[in-house]
């Protein structure tokens, strides 16, 4: 393990030649199963965003039915509402500041689990691993109890805060080994031209870390902007909510509104997918990073 | 080893809890020493490690114990108490509370159904997803897109797919339509209610939701499989299937290992979708409760904070004595070096 010597800027590299290079070539069978697959994937999501498109009459009438002719009412209204653009900041806040604190903090601490040696330190990994076993679920009514003391609900640093908690876990685990493959030469190289630790870190970990880092970020804003149970628990006056529950309070609001209901929900998945889209290539990239570490 | 030759260039370093106890020596960290004055040099060197420890590692831990641990630690104490939120709870009942959940039938069957969801998210996301990734990791026009689209449904929330999904599947929905107008309406049911089928229904939810994280990742995994392996194999003359068992799922074994774990954590925290589709009430007479529908149901909902507090308890253990036999005995040996010490 500590011997593997993947170093973040070649892996690009040797992905592309990889890849170029696969095994076998599809055959038209592969193509069948690949459609099917992607059509399984995407149908439910186009329920909704075409949905969305349809007036209630249609959708009583024909539930599997396509838009005929486009109703873009549904989608105007939504977009004209004040409730969707406040909740779409809320959920850009609270992703955007857990990202930050998430990728700070986890990199800061598997440095230290990465390259430190001391007494303690298989804890300190254990302790940051068990997380993995204390779902925000478990904790989430003491978790409740703790942000009221500390007056934070219906604010969003009491979701904030949390959140980059409780995504460290995951966070330590894929930088981690992450760290641990930069090679020893490396340091001692930069350690002869007299960096120090932390000139190390912050000149050569920090870059090099990069594609290891994008992928715990993107995979931190992506549980943020999905997160369900804690803003349920945290936060009670509509002003601070976030896209879930906005979505879950529209749908039962206007649960006889079903294509409203529909703009609604599909306007809440855009952003993260545009945000996913721009970024899946890190992610594929950091997941091999994390799972060879 | 690196340590004795790193010291003395950053001017940060010194400045927190050790900054005391690092001056006195500070000359000596300025250059190599000979062997012989050893001592006295890694006392300061261990100072000034211990203080980078604890700017670097300090935050997150201050951050993970405060709202991860010290909750936990919360419910094991409120779990012992009769207690509705208010005040400081004083109506100790020692253990109670877990003695009526042990003896509670709902809280069997939700244990029931979080062992069925265990167990069918392997038997039915794995292989599926180990056959897709392999597919996938042919070459073949638009395999980007591909990989991009297999992810979507990882991607949005569960408040999403739930609302999309119970749309999809209300006994008057899409689903039951599209099956009356190709023929099949035969097999027209309620999916969402009728106790027989629910648990399946939500089973088939979860593998679309998350089938694709687990092909990302075996894809992920594939890919950093040595190429050289296969041309060898090629060589020595073994087919494509040969090879994909021989080698491909060998060496995919601590993927595949790691998404076991993962997908087994996870079916054993599932709330979201099961609260958004079917909320506490009907989730228990759909047979599609989980522990922690439960838990939420007959706690906070119930503003019966203590016996959550004891729900949540048995719950968690029951997730760290899965976790730790797991990790003993299925990834102890992928995670060798990142739990023992590194000797060096």
């Amino acid at each position: 393990m500590a011997t593997t010597s993947i170093v973040a800027p070649g892996r690009r590299a040797t992905r592309e030649r990889r890849s170029s290079a696969a095994i076998g070539h599809a055959n038209p069978l592969t193509y069948v199963v690949a459609i099917l697959f992607v059509a399984a994937n995407l149908a439910p999501v186009l329920y909704i965003v075409l949905g969305g498109f349809r007036t209630n009459s249609q959708i009583t009438t024909s539930p599997a039915g396509l838009p005929a002719p486009f109703e873009l009412g549904n989608y105007g209204s939504v977009l004209s509402s004040g409730v969707f653009w406040q909740e779409l900041g809320n959920s850009m806040i609270s992703a955007g500041a857990t990202t930050i604190g998430v990728v700070v903090l986890g990199l800061m601490v598997s440095f230290v689990l990465a390259r430190y040696h001391f007494a303690g330190r298989g804890a300190l990994y254990a302790l940051f691993a068990a997380g993995l076993m204390f779902p925000i679920t478990v904790a989430i009514t003491p978790l409740y109890l703790l942000i009221k003391d500390l007056g934070l609900t219906n604010s969003l640093a009491g979701v904030i805060l949390p959140q980059i908690a409780f995504a460290l876990p995951t966070t330590v685990i894929i930088l981690v080994p992450f760290l641990r493959a930069i090679p020893d030469e490396l340091e001692e190289a930069a350690s002869i031209d007299g960096a120090s630790r932390l000139g190390f870190f912050f000149r050569m970990i920090v870059p090099l870390s990069l594609p290891g880092v994008v992928t715990v970020g993107i995979l931190a804003f992506i549980a943020s902007w999905n997160s369900y149970i804690l803003p349920l628990f945290i936060l009670n006056n509509e002003g601070s909510y976030t896209l879930p529950l906005g979505v879950q309070a529209f749908s039962s609001q206007y649960s006889v509104d079903t294509a409203k209901v529909l703009a609604f929900t599909s306007m809440s998945m855009i952003p993260a997918l545009i945000f996913f889209t721009i970024f899946q290539r890190r992610i594929v990239g950091g997941l091999t990073g994390a799972v060879k570490g | 080893m690196t340590t004795d030759t790193s010291l003395g260039t950053n001017p940060v370093t010194g400045s927190d809890r050790a900054a005391g106890s690092t001056q006195a020596g500070r000359g000596a960290t300025s250059a190599p020493r000979p062997a012989g004055r050893r001592p006295a040099k890694r006392k300061i060197a261990d100072w000034r490690k211990r203080a980078e420890i604890a700017v670097l590692a300090g935050p997150a831990v201050i951050v993970f114990v405060t709202f991860v641990i010290l909750p936990v630690a919360m419910a094991a104490y409120y779990g012992f108490f009769k207690w509705q939120g208010y005040g400081p709870p004083t109506d100790f009942v020692g253990l109670q509370n877990y003695v009526i959940i042990f003896q509670d039938q709902a809280f069997r069957s939700v244990l029931m159904h979080n062992g069925f969801i265990v167990v069918l998210s392997l038997v039915l996301q794995g292989p599926i997803a180990i056959v897709l990734a392999l597919l996938l990791n042919q070459k073949m026009h638009g395999r980007g897109l591909i990989r991009v689209l297999v992810f979507v449904p990882y991607v949005i929330s569960e408040v999403i797919v739930g609302t999309g999904w119970s749309l999809l599947l209300q006994s008057n929905g899409a689903v039951n339509d599209l099956l009356q107008s190709i023929g099949l309406g035969g097999l027209r049911a309620d999916w969402l209610s009728n106790p027989d089928i629910a648990i399946w229904t939500l089973l088939v939810i979860i593998s679309w939701k998350y089938i694709g994280f687990a092909v990302i990742l075996f894809l992920a995994g594939l890919q950093s499989i040595p190429e050289e392996l296969f041309e060898a194999a090629a060589i020595d003359g073994a087919g494509y299937w040969q090879i994909q068992r021989r080698i491909t799922l060998p060496l995919l074994g601590p993927t595949i290992r790691i998404w076991a774990f993962l997908s087994i954590i996870g079916s054993l925290q599932l709330f979201d979708l099961v609260y958004i589709i079917w909320g506490q009430y009907i989730a228990s007479t759909a047979g599609t409760s989980t522990m922690a529908t439960y838990m939420v149901g007959n706690g906070r909902n119930s503003g019966n904070y203590g016996f959550g507090s004891a729900v949540a308890v048995v719950m968690f253990v029951i997730s760290l004595a899965v976790a730790l036999i797991y990790q003993r005995f299925v990834l102890r040996r992928d995670t060798a070096g990142a739990l023992t010490e590194r000797k060096n």
